[in-house]
């Protein structure tokens, strides 16, 4: 029985992960929070990233981007992506963003890197 | 003595609210580019982040020294490397981004007079006391390498912004000048949460402890006064 419940609540808890993604609405948010540093198409070039050690994931790359659960995705872009044990470089975007506009994202990311 | 009295109160009344219409068209100028009053962030789309020109001034009185802002509106320079909204300044050459330094716009330069009198206008707008009211931050001093390591290594405010000119990322404003241009306890509350005062930003609200939002806080003022 306890076993059921803790089914059922984790269930619940998964909610926002499992929620259906708008990609265009992705598209625009990816502009104007993620293009600083993964680029305007992308891959990871980023007009920020001149100086720093570790360049930003290119989004764009399908093996790399397949490798990558959309849990995965949505815990990086909400928690960043000392989460997942990649670069602290990449930012906590939790507070600035709901879950519905991170899922959002994750469905433009899914778009971009494997979709051609 | 009799006849010059009058004559100056008169010119005092009549001088008033040409000094006021001043004011206002000061601000009516700010306004094509600026957000004077707050936005309706709740109902806009996201797409409304990038329909903004240039930083909102709502809360300016809550935000500039007014020494800073009457010199910079004199001889205006640039303080954000990209713009305000870095991605509509960009574009892509070859493998990587590079600043479309041809999109970006030069603030009007106003006189000294003009100056004083927009800058009042501006500093008079100050919604969000109690957000300064609420801040315990009481300026300091940190060692210039610990500092740095907590702008760059632990925080990674480098990865936007540049501590010195020429270094570091160039979506946000540059930070070796941002002492000069705010006031202590805004910096404090902003980095606190930058979403509080502008919930379009794209400053990460990063929830730090005090004692880093200190040392962040105190490095900008170190690296201001070197």
């Amino acid at each position: 029985m306890k076993f059921v419940f803790s089914m059922i609540f984790l269930t619940v808890l998964s909610v926002p992960l499992m929620a259906e993604g708008d990609a265009d609405n992705g598209r625009q948010l990816y502009r104007h929070y993620c293009t600083q540093c993964h680029g305007l198409e992308g891959d990871g070039g980023g007009i920020n990233v001149k100086d720093m050690a570790v360049m930003p994931r290119d989004h764009t790359d399908k093996a790399e981007m397949s490798a990558r659960t959309d849990a995965d995705l949505f815990k990086a872009i909400k928690h960043g992506g000392k989460s997942i044990n990649k670069s602290m470089l990449m930012p906590q975007w939790g507070n600035n963003l709901t879950d519905q506009q991170i899922n959002d994202l994750v469905a433009y990311l899914r778009q971009l890197c494997c979709s051609q | 003595m009799k006849n010059i009295l009058p004559r100056f109160l008169l010119a005092a009344v009549l001088a008033y609210p040409a000094i006021a219409a001043t004011a206002d068209e000061a601000l009516q100028s700010c306004r094509s580019c600026h957000a004077l009053e707050k936005p309706d962030y709740e109902n806009a789309a996201s797409k409304a982040a990038i329909d903004i020109k240039a930083p909102p001034l709502f809360y300016a009185g809550n935000k500039f020294r007014r020494e800073w802002l009457v010199e910079w509106l004199q001889k205006p320079v640039r303080i954000r490397p990209a713009g305000y909204i870095p991605e509509n300044h960009t574009i892509t050459k070859g493998d990587k981004d590079i600043i479309n330094k041809q999109s970006l716009t030069t603030h009007p330069r106003l006189n000294e007079e003009e100056a004083g009198i927009a800058a009042d206008a501006l500093l008079a707008m100050t919604p969000y006391n109690e957000k300064i009211d609420a801040v315990d931050y009481q300026p300091g001093n940190i060692a210039w390498r610990m500092g740095q390591m907590n702008f760059g290594k632990f925080n990674n405010c480098i990865g936007c912004h540049q501590d010195e000119p020429g270094y570091g990322g160039l979506s946000g404003p540059e930070l070796y000048t941002a002492w000069d241009r705010l006031q202590p306890a805004f910096i404090a509350s902003f980095i606190d949460d930058p979403t509080a005062w502008n919930p379009r930003t794209a400053m990460p609200a990063s929830d730090l402890q005090p004692a880093a939002i200190q040392k962040l806080a105190d490095y900008l003022k170190v690296i201001a006064e070197e």
